[in-house]
């Protein structure tokens, strides 16, 4: 791995394929013992610097942390000096000068883990920046595709839904054709940012095309993006044509949807509840995936600047 | 050491624990990935074929305890990840109240060997734990020593031990190289 | 019209020896010596100037061409000092080759009163380098509610209007601001701009957006509002200058409106000519601008205007913004990059090296043209008329350093990049106002 985790443009298909096995190998089964710990990152300091309401990624990237032994220190806007006008800059040199080994960054604002990383000695993962991206999710959702289908060259998914305000549609429309997969965006005119086509998916505005695919992956309707703009006629008229449920599925189609989840508004309560939808093991995958990523993006870099540590290897690969 | 030794040495460690086990019932091997998870089912297939009963067998996946985070990082580079044959992990038995044999090829600094206990109690609490290595090339960092051992190699810091099985090398041997510097 | 004079520096005696003296203009294009008495051209021709008394700059090599006049620059005075002043802005323009600039009005206050502005000409007069004429503001505050006092501002000296940034919104105030501009044959202004469709967008939308996650300012956004606005000022048989024109949309709708008779002008910034959208990808806040930057179609388009008189115009749209304001993510840094100091050699190195833009109309676009929009006599390099000129070294390539602006800000779209033309000499009113430190000494 690089430095920083910023875009899913930063990994290579070969990087993905072996953060996601690392994340099987070590993390996956971990949530199973008595104790969910490893002593891997014990010492270090990680800062999960959150500019945005979460809860499942804050949760997710804490428990991680928390669980390869490292400092987690969870800094909210609302609670730091950010309310008193600090600026992003100031803010970031300020905890550099505590010398952490990761910062976490979930920021409203396209590119703020990379403007940060120039402010940083800390390794920078994005945790979802404005309508940028969100790399994480994109590996977790690659994960738990792997988990259910094994080889994903081939595997034909439809993202259905808010398109325009999504980061994680971003990400995952580049991360799943890293890995082979057709993807479909499915989604009004008005919910479609205009050139996405020339991202490399193929655009559809209507459910129909759900009978071609393997998975269907739903995202939220980000109403709270929608700021004063009325995108669609109503959201009823919405509903009644974009809301996935087990009547637009056929045999074997999984759904996946990156949370929280509107019941009723993308995905039908019934899908919610039903066996077809990998939700919760998302968000299982989500866990492994950010230990994984935590642990490589530290001795990665460890294991590329010390050359003691290389030869350290030699003597005991062997 | 030749093929034939190499499985002489296997066969007499499975006696002497045999002898020195009072409590057969609570056994159970575990060997520390790669080639001491090799050594452990060869070990755990003699001691059940001498005894007559199945020995249950582990492998234990140190790579996260270990002490020196750029070592990792570099096996982790290493180690090709994506090739589905990369294991992690497998204790297919509780290890409450067992008595561990560790399992490895070679016992060097002992700061392997630390890590494997660690790992080890965060899966439970053994009664005992004991370790069984085909060679001990000496060079201690740690106060540990081997319960069962193949043969003891005197050494140079700069030599290196390979040791070779035939699982994943296609040969049984164990050679002593010197390491050029790079 | 009235326009500031500046007072700083005595009257230039010299004699530039040697250069390629280009003034389309007078059609003049040769090498030729020119001679500068107490700030006046006393004459022009080989081997000129044999009087005592006068330094001779050696000038073989370089480019000695009428000062340029921009028609867009915002100098921050009064309101945010830190950012610009009228002293720092026009000393800015001077080392770029302008001879004068037009101050735009949203300054806080806002040029909306005769008060405010006769103010503003009181403080250009004790401080600016170069020729400072004002615009005042179409509506008060920049509300786009009501008018403002246009008629007692173009009686105090405003040459134009504008509510540049703040697009006049209601169709019926703007008609009634060209009607109120007719009376005092004033031009307005326009920043074309439909608010609604460019919403909060922070950039071109299309390609770059989309991979971007960015929100986008729709081409339309723009071309709506030229259409619009220049159908009213047809109506009313207005004069209307459109500001920074970004796509190629717009220059049909100004070539349409034209067709029918109407009294249109336009300019685009040097940015818009030579950047496009893809460079927003760096999300650097200097490539940050408003209208955003736009397809390399549109650039291209944009480059074929200048070439075949669509575009009259090139303005800087010089926006100063501290750096604190730009170290931020790409979406909370204001629109708006710097450009008087490096307008001439970045359109140099990238039209008129590459061939794209003939010399002549690039200088007619910087110093004629504007000059006549303003209604201010044109520079010209000739005998009698006052000392407005610039010489410029086209030898050597240097890199554009945002530390050694005059400016006091750094916002520049072109740090590091390596241009050809460097200003060695501004004489502005006949005062020297720039002369850079590697080109002699200082002036007598």
């Amino acid at each position: 791995m690089n430095k920083d985790l910023l875009s899913i443009d930063d990994l290579s298909r070969e990087e993905m394929e072996s953060i996601l096995a690392t994340a099987r190998k070590d993390f996956l089964d971990l949530s199973r013992r008595d104790i969910k710990k490893v002593p891997t990152l014990r010492g270090r300091t990680i800062i999960d610097l959150f500019y945005e309401k979460s809860t499942r990624t804050s949760t997710s990237f804490e428990l991680a942390g928390k669980r390869l032994s490292a400092d987690v220190i969870n800094v909210k806007a609302d609670s730091s000096a950010v309310g008193k006008g600090e600026s992003l800059k100031d803010t970031v040199l300020t905890l550099n000068a505590y010398a952490p080994d990761i910062i976490v960054i979930r920021h409203p604002h396209v590119g703020a883990p990379a403007f940060i990383a120039r402010y940083t000695d800390a390794h920078v993962i994005n945790a979802g920046d404005g309508k940028g991206g969100h790399p994480t999710q994109c590996l977790l959702d690659i994960f738990s595709l792997q988990r259910e289908y094994g080889e994903l060259q081939g595997l034909k998914v439809a993202i259905v839904g808010d398109i325009l305000h999504s980061r994680v549609a971003r990400s995952n429309i580049a991360g799943f054709r890293k890995m082979g997969m057709e993807v479909t965006l499915v989604a009004p005119p008005a919910l479609l940012p205009r050139g996405v086509e020339t991202l490399g998916a193929r655009v559809s505005h209507t459910l129909d095309v759900l009978d071609d695919v393997d998975v269907v992956y739903l995202l939220r309707m980000q109403k709270e993006r929608h700021g004063s703009t009325i995108l669609v006629p109503s959201l009823r008229e919405y509903i009644a044509r974009y809301c996935v449920g087990r009547r637009h599925l056929k045999r074997g189609q999984k759904v996946l949807h990156p949370g929280p989840i509107n019941r009723g508004v993308e995905i039908e309560a019934e899908l919610a509840d039903s066996g077809e939808n990998l939700i919760l093991q998302q968000v299982e995958a989500g866990l492994a995936v950010r230990m994984a990523i935590m642990y490589r993006i530290i001795v990665d870099a460890a294991a590329l600047q010390d050359t003691a540590g290389a030869r350290a290897v030699q003597a005991v690969a062997d | 050491m030749p093929a034939d030794q190499v499985g002489r040495t296997i066969v007499r460690i499975a006696h002497e624990i045999l002898e020195k086990t009072e409590e057969l019932d609570r056994l159970a091997l575990v060997g520390i990935l790669t080639r001491g998870a090799y050594l452990a089912r060869r070990l755990a297939d003699h001691i059940g074929e001498f005894a007559g009963r199945e020995v249950p067998v582990g492998e234990l996946d140190i790579s996260l305890y270990r002490d020196d985070v750029a070592a990792r990082g570099s096996l982790t580079v290493r180690s090709k990840l994506t090739q589905p044959e990369v294991r992690g992990t497998n204790l297919p038995f509780d290890v409450d109240e067992k008595i561990v044999i560790l399992v490895d090829d070679v016992l060097f600094t002992g700061r392997t060997i630390r890590a494997a206990i660690d790992a080890l109690f965060d899966y439970g609490r053994p009664a005992r734990i004991q370790l069984a290595v085909l060679v001990d090339r000496g060079h201690r960092e740690l106060p540990i020593r081997p319960d069962f051992v193949g043969k003891n190699l005197p050494t140079s810091q700069d030599e290196r031990i390979n040791v070779r099985l035939r699982e994943v090398d296609g040969v049984d041997e164990v050679v002593l190289e010197a390491v050029r510097d790079e | 019209m009235k326009a500031v004079m500046t007072r700083r520096g005595t009257r230039a005696n010299l004699v530039v020896r040697g250069a390629r003296v280009i003034d389309p203009a007078q059609g003049l294009d040769s090498v030729i010596d020119v001679v500068v008495e107490k700030g006046r051209i006393t004459a022009v021709g080989k081997k000129a100037g044999k009087a005592a008394g006068l330094e001779v700059l050696d000038a073989a090599g370089c480019l000695l061409l009428p000062g340029f006049v921009d028609l867009q620059t915002h100098l921050r005075a009064p309101g945010r000092e830190d950012e610009e002043d009228i002293a720092s802005g026009t000393a800015a323009a001077a080392a770029g080759g302008y001879v004068a600039v037009t101050a735009m009005a949203n300054t806080d206050p806002v040029v909306d009163t005769a008060a405010v502005l006769e103010a503003q000409l009181e403080a250009a007069e004790k401080e600016a380098a170069v020729r400072v004429t004002f615009t005042g503001s179409i509506t008060r505050g920049l509300a786009g509610e009501r008018l403002s006092e246009i008629w007692d501002m173009a009686d105090a000296g405003a040459v134009a209007f504008s509510d540049d940034g703040r697009p006049v919104e209601s169709g019926a105030l703007l008609r009634a601001a060209f009607q109120a501009a007719q009376l005092v044959q004033r031009p307005l202004f326009l920043h074309c701009e439909d608010a609604s469709l460019a919403a909060a967008g922070q950039m071109h939308e299309g390609t770059v957006s989309a991979a971007l996650g960015l929100e986008g300012i729709p081409a339309c956004a723009e071309t709506a509002a030229v259409a619009r606005d220049l159908e009213i000022a047809a109506y009313e048989g207005a004069r209307v200058h459109v500001l920074h024109v970004s796509c190629a949309g717009s220059l049909a709708a100004v070539a349409a409106a034209r067709a029918r008779g109407a009294e249109v002008t336009c300019e685009v910034t040097p940015h818009h000519l030579v950047l496009d959208h893809q460079a927003v990808r760096s999300l650097d806040a200097c490539t940050k601008m408003n209208p955003p930057l736009r397809s390399e179609e549109d650039r291209r388009a944009l480059v074929a205007a200048l070439a075949d008189g669509g575009i009259d115009c090139i303005g800087t749209d010089h926006a100063p913004h501290a750096p604190q304001e730009k170290e931020v993510p790409f979406e909370e840094a204001p629109f708006g990059v710097i450009g008087l100091e490096t307008a001439f050699p970045v359109l140099y190195t990238e039209l008129v090296a590459g061939g794209d833009l003939p010399l002549e109309v690039l200088v007619r676009a910087m110093s004629t043209n504007p000059a006549r929009v303003l209604g201010l006599t044109p520079p010209a390099v000739a005998e009698g008329a006052e000392a407005d000129l610039c010489l410029v070294d086209i030898s050597g390539e240097y890199a554009i350093e945002p530390e050694r602006f005059r400016s006091r800000s750094r916002n520049t779209a072109f740090a590091g990049r390596k241009v050809k033309g460097r200003i060695l000499l501004t004489l502005a009113g006949g005062r020297e106002a720039f002369r850079d430190e590697r080109f002699g000494e200082g002036g007598s």
